[in-house]
């Protein structure tokens, strides 16, 4: 498991607190989980994703990761319809574990109100969370 | 120190069944011939399986071998606990035998199975004694499937009054099929988190309890090893807001003969024979999972009900509010019979394997508790949980140092659950479990954290000693390879 220091971050996405990222660009929102996630459930071996078109509200449960620790939820960041799932993930569910930002993206989303990506976290709150957690 | 019990050895290899013996050799030599030559029906005769041919010691050897590769119960400390399975005692093996149990057939007339029948109408009766409650249906095929039944009755019971609700309080230390039992029933189940004890606090309740939630699945003690000591201010607010309050009684080994769970505010409550009562049932099956209820409740038990009248004893579907028959025949009576035997050769002494139970869970905390980091320190139930949270520093993990624990002689315990502490070690040892035994244990894990300190990589290629070392679990959830 990696330290806190040792987790990958990138600065164009923003964060929830139950750790999924999202990525806005041309008017859609992709959607995530965060590196400390992956690392925290360890190697993911199954992820259930939702249909195209499916809507849900913030805080929702929109899926789940299964590890051969644990399943867990996912939560989703903001009100929102879903527009395509990554499919590469029911054959390659290690893309998440490997490389969570980019080819282990789950959902891109039309958000209901872009306002609800102001309360999310950038980079350096969400790293002031981690090192908040669990001391 | 003591010798550890792990150790290396000589041990064969085997390979399956299809790729042993040859055409024509054969195990076993049929009778002659005592009744007339028949042919079979066309439609059903035919090329037979492909079944290798063997000669007896072939198989015998077979079987000897792989179990050689096995560490089980019956082999040394098994400390995943009456969860999965604890020691269970030969004699019930031996009277589940008895060839008059083990020739019994469903389809056989009552008037022919007036034993069997007598067994099962009996062993309710010590069940509902021993819980306090006042009616028992042995009908559910396992722990879960008692669930559901226990949920169905909720559902009838909520109907009965002309008014069903939509929802069931689940916490989070329950275990995890409580809310798939109510979803699966229809309910919505609503989680309700455990306070910084690790129990529940009756505020929490009193927040979520309405007019639509049908009740609470609690169980006790909880996923933690711990009591749930606010039972009965929760079951009193559950209640006054006409809710039922179900009991997950799969940790019942820590309080047989101790707490009525019927005077608690328990309305239904199951249990799970095949780990308290002595059934073998680690590997799948078969399980039993009876369940206990008050009066009020009774009309509502599943269908067929084994009665008695007059000295005898019958199976009876006449009960029109009930929620129906869950089991093809009733239940597994097999499972049935090593719970009756267990109970009768015990007796009073039941209360003293729950004593002897929770002692030995808590000698293993106190003696554990300055190795390994105790997220809950406070007096446990039958099984205490650990973290892996003092090896954060060395990167060694839960996991780790479980398979390290293979190499010092020992079954890891249950990992990574309950969910609610990160890192989870949760160690149950039972009853069975001498002084001699717990301190051998408690030695060599403490030794496994030595190891950890001084060794870190060592832990991340545990286990060394046995025949297979560390398995690759991720390419086996993610490709696994299905065979028959």
């Amino acid at each position: 498991m990696k330290e806190i220091n040792e987790m990958n971050l990138p600065e164009n996405v923003l964060y929830s607190t139950d750790h999924e990222w999202s990525r806005v660009k041309d008017g859609k929102v992709r959607i995530g989980i965060s590196d400390y996630a992956q690392d925290q459930l360890g190697e993911i071996v199954f992820i259930e994703v939702p249909e195209i078109g499916a809507t849900f509200k913030k805080g929702d449960v929109f899926g789940t990761l299964e590890s051969i620790k644990a399943v867990a939820e996912m939560l989703i960041p903001i009100t929102c319809e879903v527009l395509a799932v990554n499919t590469d993930l029911e054959g390659s569910p290690e893309l998440v574990n490997q490389d969570p930002y980019d080819k282990g993206w789950i959902i891109d989303v039309k958000p209901d109100d872009s306002s609800e990506l102001n309360q999310l976290m950038n980079k350096d709150a969400y790293l002031e969370m981690l090192k908040g957690m669990g001391k | 120190m003591q010798e550890m019990v792990g150790t290396t050895g000589l041990i064969l290899n085997e390979p399956l069944l299809t790729e042993r013996g040859r055409k024509g050799r054969c195990g076993i030599s049929l009778p002659r011939r005592d009744v007339e030559y028949f042919p079979l029906d066309a439609s059903i005769a035919g090329e037979g399986p492909n079944f290798p041919d063997l000669s007896e010691v072939e198989v015998v050897r077979h079987y000897t071998r792989l179990s050689t590769w096995n560490f089980g119960v019956d082999t040394g400390l098994y400390p995943l606990g009456s969860c999965t399975m604890k020691y269970n005692p030969k004699t019930n093996e031996r009277q589940a035998a008895l060839p008059g149990f083990a020739g019994a057939h469903p389809l056989l007339p009552a008037s022919l199975s007036q034993g069997v029948l007598k067994m099962m109408y009996d062993l309710q009766g010590f069940l509902a004694e021993l819980t306090c409650m006042d009616a028992v249906t042995l009908q559910p095929a396992a722990g879960a499937h008692g669930e559901l039944a226990g949920m169905l009755i909720f559902h009838a019971y909520h109907q009965s009054k002309g008014a069903p609700r939509s929802k069931i309080i689940v916490p989070d230390t329950a275990h995890g099929t409580n809310p798939a039992s109510a979803a699966l029933c229809g309910y919505r189940p609503v989680n309700v988190q455990s306070n910084e004890q690790g129990v529940l606090s009756p505020e929490t309740i009193a927040a979520v309890m309405d007019e639509e939630t049908a009740g609470i699945m609690i169980t006790n003690p909880n996923t933690l090893g711990l009591f749930e000591e606010n039972i009965q201010q929760i079951a009193e607010i559950v209640h006054a807001r006409g809710g039922l309050v179900y009991a997950d009684g799969a940790n019942m080994n820590a309080i047989m003969g101790i707490v009525g769970v019927g005077d608690i505010g328990v309305d239904v409550l199951h249990l799970n024979l095949h780990k308290t009562f002595s059934t073998p049932h680690g590997g799948g099956g078969p399980g039993s999972g009876p369940v206990c209820v008050k009066t009020y409740l009774e009309p509502f038990l599943p269908v067929p009900r084994v009665s008695e009248k007059d000295g005898r004893y019958f199976l009876s579907e006449d009960f029109p509010q009930s929620v129906g028959k869950l089991h093809g025949f009733y239940g597994h009576v097999g499972v049935m019979i090593r719970a009756y035997c267990y109970i009768l050769s015990l007796g009073p002494e039941l209360k003293k394997v729950s004593q002897l139970a929770v002692l030995n869970a808590n000698y293993i905390k106190e003696k554990l508790k300055d190795t390994l980091h105790l997220p809950y320190d406070r007096p446990c139930m039958h099984e205490c949980v650990f973290s892996d949270k003092n090896q954060e520093a060395e990167k060694v993990t839960t996991l780790d140092m479980v398979k390290r624990l293979i190499d010092y002689g020992f079954h890891p315990p249950t990992i990574y659950f309950p969910l609610v502490v990160h890192g989870a070690i949760m160690i149950e040892p039972t009853e069975t479990e001498s002084k001699e035994d717990l301190d051998v244990f408690i030695e060599s894990f403490k030794n496994v954290v030595k190891d950890a300190k001084e060794n870190p990589e060592m832990l991340h290629d545990a286990p060394r000693k046995p025949k297979l070392r560390r398995l690759d679990e991720t390419s086996a959830a993610r490709h696994p390879c299905l065979t028959c």
